[in-house]
C-alpha cells in the first residue's frame, strides 16, 4: 500500500490527515518544519528558490525516512512558482536517490474529470461518496482549527496567565485531531471551544495588527518564526489576511464552497494601488492593508520569503498605502539566515512606533473633544 | 490616467530595459505611424542603475532595479511613458508577476511621472486579443480606429522582420539598425533576403569555430553594460555565439515538451527549450546560463537546465548570477576558465 506524504504548512496537516485516513489511506506526517528541514531544503534546493520550495524538500526526504513513497500536493498554472513546485521537487529528490512518486492535484485544465482522476489514484477504491465525505471532514477540521486560532489571536494579549492561551490552544488542536468523522468532530468542537473559554482574560487597550504577504509565510509558524505568538505575548492583537480554509477553498477546491471572506474584497480594495492580479497573494496584501487601514488597526506587517516575486511588487506599492492611509507597515522578508535576535528588535521597534501613535492620537483627541 | 487626443509630435518615451529588447521596433513603429516621436532612453550606465536602485525597494531583481533607472531618466523628458502592462504575450502563459505589477510600481515609486500609458497586453485566452491592447493605446493620439489599425498592421509587419533578424543571429541592437536603415530606404520584407526555416539545422551550421551558446533573459544578455558586455568578448574571444533567440519557435516548444509539466513563462520556456535543445545539437561546445540576482523564474527553470546538463554531461556549463555587486573581474575570470574548458585553447581571453 502507498505511503503518502505532503508538505507542512501550519495545521494543514490536521486536515489532510483526516482526509485521506478517513478513506483508508496509509499517512506519513513528516516531523514539524525545523531547522534541520530547512538546512536540508537549502542545501539541495536552488539557491534562489523561495523559502516554501525548501521547506517542502526538506519535509520530503525527512518524511521519506519514515517510509513515505508518494507526495500529493497542490498544482497551478502561475504566474508565481507555486505550480512549478511540485516538478522542481520531485526532479531534485529523484537524482538524491529517493523514489517517490508524485501525484499533483493540478486545477482542471478541460474537465473537472482529470482532477477527479488523479484523486482516484491516491483514494483507489473508495466510493465518490466516501470520497466527497472525507473531503468535508477534512475541510470542516480546518475550518474548526481556523476558529480556534481566531480565539488565541484574541485570548493571548489579554489573557491573566500567561501562556494560558498556548496551552488551551494545543489542547483545543489536539480534540479536532482526534475526531475520525463528522459526528465526533461536532462534539469536539464544542470541548475545544470550552478549552478555549477556559482561558482567564481581563480587559486590557490593546494594539491590533493586521498580518499580509505570502500565503506560506503566514500560514507556517516556522516560517514566520512564531510571530503571532511573539507579537500576543508583547500585547498585541493580531489578524491574519488568509486562513487556511479559505487558501484551500481556492486554490484545491477551486473556490467551490462560497460565502467565505473573499479574496475579491482585498483585490477591490487594492484598486487605486495595484489594478492588476500578479500571482500568488500579491493583490491581495496590498487590498489587505488597505482594509486593515479602515478598520482602525494601528499597523500591518507584511511577511515574505526572499525573492518572492508577487510579493516584491506588493512591498514596492505598500509605503505608499503607508503614507497616505497612514497606517505604519513594516515588511519583513524571510529567509534561510533570519535570525531570532533580529526579528525581536524589529518587531518591538515596531510595537513601540505603534504604542507612541497611538498615544499621541489619545492626547489630540482629548485636545479636540476633551 | 489622462486619456484624450494630445498634439501631433507629442513625445512617447519608452525605456530601453526589459521587453525593449524584444518589441521595441514594434511599439516605435506603431507610435510613429500616429505623428508621435518616439524616445528612448540612452544605454544603460552606472549611474542609471544606481538611480534605479535608489527607488527600487531592496529585493526587487536587477532588471527591474535598472528599468526603474531609465524610466526615472525619461520622466521629465516626455509627454508619455509607454509601459505596457505585460501580462501574457502567448495563449496559457504569462512573463513573470513583475511584468504583471510593473506598471503600479513605477507609478507608486518614481516621482515626477507623465501620464503613463499602461495598456494591458493580455493573450493568456487568446492571440487575438493583441490589438486591443493597441486600440487602447492609439486612443491617446487619434479619433480615428482606422489609422490605430493601420498603425498596428504596420508595426506587427516591422516586428515580423524583427524577429526574422535575431533568428539570423543579429544582436537586438544590430537589427534595430538594420531596421532603421531599411525604412530609410523603403520598408519591405524583401529588404533582408533570409530563407524561412523551421529547424534549427542551419543556425548551427557554418564557421568552425569553437560555439558558445548564452541563454538568459534578453534584458540580461542584451545589455551590454548589465551583462558587462560578455557577448562582444566572447566573440572578440574568438567565439561563435549563438542565443536562445536565434532557435526557430517549434524548436523551442518541441524541446520544452520533454518537461512533466508545461512551463508557464514565455521567457523561460524560450530559455529552457532552447538550452535542451543546445545540450544535445552537436555544435555547442559550451552553455552559458545568465541569471539576475534573486530572479524567481530563473531559479527554477535553472535548475533544470543544470540537472540535465549534468545528466547529459557532454556540455560543459557555467552559471553567472549577475547583481549590481557584480564586479568585472571575477567574472571574467570565471569566463576565462569556462572558455579554457570549452576550447582547449591556449589563446587567452581578452579583457579589454
Ligand atoms: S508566492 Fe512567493 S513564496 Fe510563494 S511560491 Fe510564489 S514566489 Fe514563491
Ligand atoms: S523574470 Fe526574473 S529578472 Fe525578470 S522581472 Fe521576473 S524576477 Fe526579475
Amino acid at each position: 500500500m502507498v505511503k503518502v506524504t505532503f508538505p507542512h504548512m501550519g495545521h494543514m496537516w490536521l486536515c489532510v490527515k483526516a482526509m485521506l485516513e478517513y478513506l483508508g489511506v496509509a499517512v506519513v506526517i513528516p516531523p514539524p518544519s525545523s531547522k534541520r528541514t530547512l538546512a536540508l531544503g537549502a542545501r539541495y534546493g536552488p539557491e534562489f528558490a523561495c523559502l516554501p520550495l525548501k521547506l517542502n524538500l526538506g519535509n520530503f526526504i525527512e518524511a521519506s525516512a519514515l517510509g513515505a513513497d508518494t507526495i500529493l500536493m497542490a498544482g497551478g498554472c502561475g504566474p508565481c512558482r507555486f505550480g512549478y513546485y511540485a516538478q522542481v521537487e520531485h526532479a531534485i529528490l529523484r537524482d538524491l536517490g529517493y523514489r517517490y512518486e508524485l501525484v499533483v492535484l493540478e486545477p482542471p485544465e478541460r474537465h473537472v474529470g482529470q482532477l477527479l482522476s488523479r484523486i482516484k489514484t491516491i483514494t483507489g477504491n473508495n466510493s465518490w461518496k466516501r470520497v466527497y465525505r472525507g473531503i468535508k471532514l477534512g475541510y470542516q477540521k480546518i475550518r474548526a482549527v481556523d476558529e480556534l486560532e481566531r480565539e488565541a489571536h484574541r485570548l493571548r494579549p489579554r489573557e491573566i496567565v500567561p501562556g494560558s492561551t498556548d496551552r488551551a490552544f494545543q489542547e483545543a488542536l489536539k480534540e479536532i485531531e482526534r475526531a475520525a468523522d463528522l459526528e465526533e468532530l461536532a462534539a469536539a468542537r464544542g470541548r475545544a471551544g470550552e478549552t478555549m473559554r477556559s482561558v482567564r482574560i481581563e480587559e486590557r487597550d490593546v494594539l491590533r495588527i493586521g498580518i499580509v504577504g505570502e500565503i506560506f509565510t503566514l500560514l507556517e509558524p516556522f516560517a514566520n518564526l512564531d510571530i503571532e505568538r511573539r507579537l500576543g505575548r508583547m500585547g498585541v492583537e493580531v489578524d491574519r489576511s488568509i486562513y487556511l480554509s479559505e487558501w484551500v477553498n481556492d486554490h484545491m477546491l477551486f473556490g467551490l464552497i462560497k460565502g467565505l471572506r473573499s479574496r475579491r474584497d482585498a483585490c477591490q480594495a487594492a484598486r487605486p494601488y495595484l489594478k492588476h492580479f500578479v500571482g500568488g497573494h500579491g493583490q491581495e496584501t496590498v487590498g489587505s492593508a488597505v482594509l486593515y487601514a479602515r478598520a482602525g488597526y494601528d499597523g500591518v506587517i507584511h511577511l515574505l520569503p526572499f525573492t518572492c516575486m508577487p510579493e516584491i511588487v506588493a512591498q514596492s506599492i505598500l509605503p505608499v498605502v503607508s503614507a497616505e492611509m497612514d497606517i505604519p507597515v513594516l515588511s519583513l522578508t524571510v529567509d534561510e539566515q533570519t535570525g531570532e535576535a533580529g526579528l525581536m528588535t524589529r518587531l518591538e521597534a515596531f510595537v513601540d512606533l505603534l504604542e507612541r501613535k497611538r498615544a499621541r492620537k489619545n492626547v489630540e483627541g482629548r485636545i479636540c473633544f476633551g | 490616467m489622462v486619456k484624450g487626443l494630445c498634439l501631433m509630435g507629442s513625445k512617447v518615451g519608452i525605456p530601453r530595459a526589459l521587453l525593449y529588447y524584444y518589441y521595441f521596433p514594434m511599439w516605435r513603429t506603431f507610435f510613429e505611424e500616429l505623428g508621435a516621436e518616439v524616445v528612448v532612453s540612452g544605454p544603460s550606465t552606472k549611474s542609471v542603475l544606481n538611480q534605479g536602485v535608489q527607488l527600487a525597494v531592496e529585493d526587487a531583481c536587477l532588471p527591474v532595479k535598472l528599468a526603474f533607472g531609465h524610466i526615472a531618466g525619461l520622466a521629465r523628458k516626455v509627454d508619455y511613458l509607454f509601459l505596457p502592462r505585460l501580462v501574457s504575450v502567448a495563449s496559457r502563459e504569462y512573463i513573470c508577476p513583475k511584468f504583471l505589477g510593473f506598471p503600479d510600481m513605477v507609478r507608486q515609486t518614481v516621482p515626477h511621472l507623465p501620464p503613463v500609458i499602461d495598456v494591458d497586453v493580455n493573450l493568456y485566452r487568446r492571440n487575438k486579443y493583441l490589438f486591443s491592447a493597441f486600440k487602447e493605446a492609439g486612443k491617446f493620439f487619434t479619433a480615428s480606429a482606422a489609422r490605430v489599425y493601420l498603425a498596428y498592421r504596420q508595426g506587427l509587419a516591422v516586428l515580423k522582420e524583427y524577429q526574422k533578424l535575431l533568428e539570423a543571429g543579429f544582436m537586438p541592437e544590430e537589427a534595430m539598425n538594420l531596421l532603421t536603415k531599411a525604412a530609410g530606404k523603403k520598408r519591405s520584407p524583401a529588404a533582408f533576403p533570409l530563407s524561412g526555416r523551421s529547424s534549427g539545422q542551419m543556425i548551427l551550421a557554418g564557421e568552425e569555430k569553437p560555439m558558445v551558446a548564452v541563454v538568459g533573459h534578453p534584458y540580461n544578455i542584451y545589455d551590454s553594460f548589465i551583462s558587462m558586455n560578455i557577448l562582444r568578448r566572447l566573440q572578440q574571444a574568438g567565439v561563435k555565439v549563438i542565443t536562445a533567440d536565434q532557435v526557430p519557435e517549434p524548436v523551442v516548444r518541441a524541446e520544452a515538451a520533454a518537461l512533466p509539466k508545461r512551463l508557464f513563462w514565455t521567457l523561460s520556456q524560450r530559455m529552457i527549450g532552447a538550452a535542451f535543445y543546445f545540450l544535445h545539437a552537436g555544435r555547442v561546445q559550451g552553455l552559458l546560463h545568465v541569471t539576475s540576482f534573486g530572479c524567481g523564474p530563473d531559479s527554477m527553470t535553472g535548475e533544470l537546465i543544470n540537472r540535465r546538463a549534468r545528466a547529459a554531461g557532454a556540455v560543459p556549463l557555467l552559471n553567472l548570477v549577475l547583481d549590481e555587486h557584480s564586479g568585472e573581474a571575477g567574472v571574467f575570470t570565471r569566463l576565462e576558465a569556462f572558455l579554457d574548458m570549452v576550447c582547449f585553447r591556449g589563446g587567452k581571453f581578452q579583457e579589454a
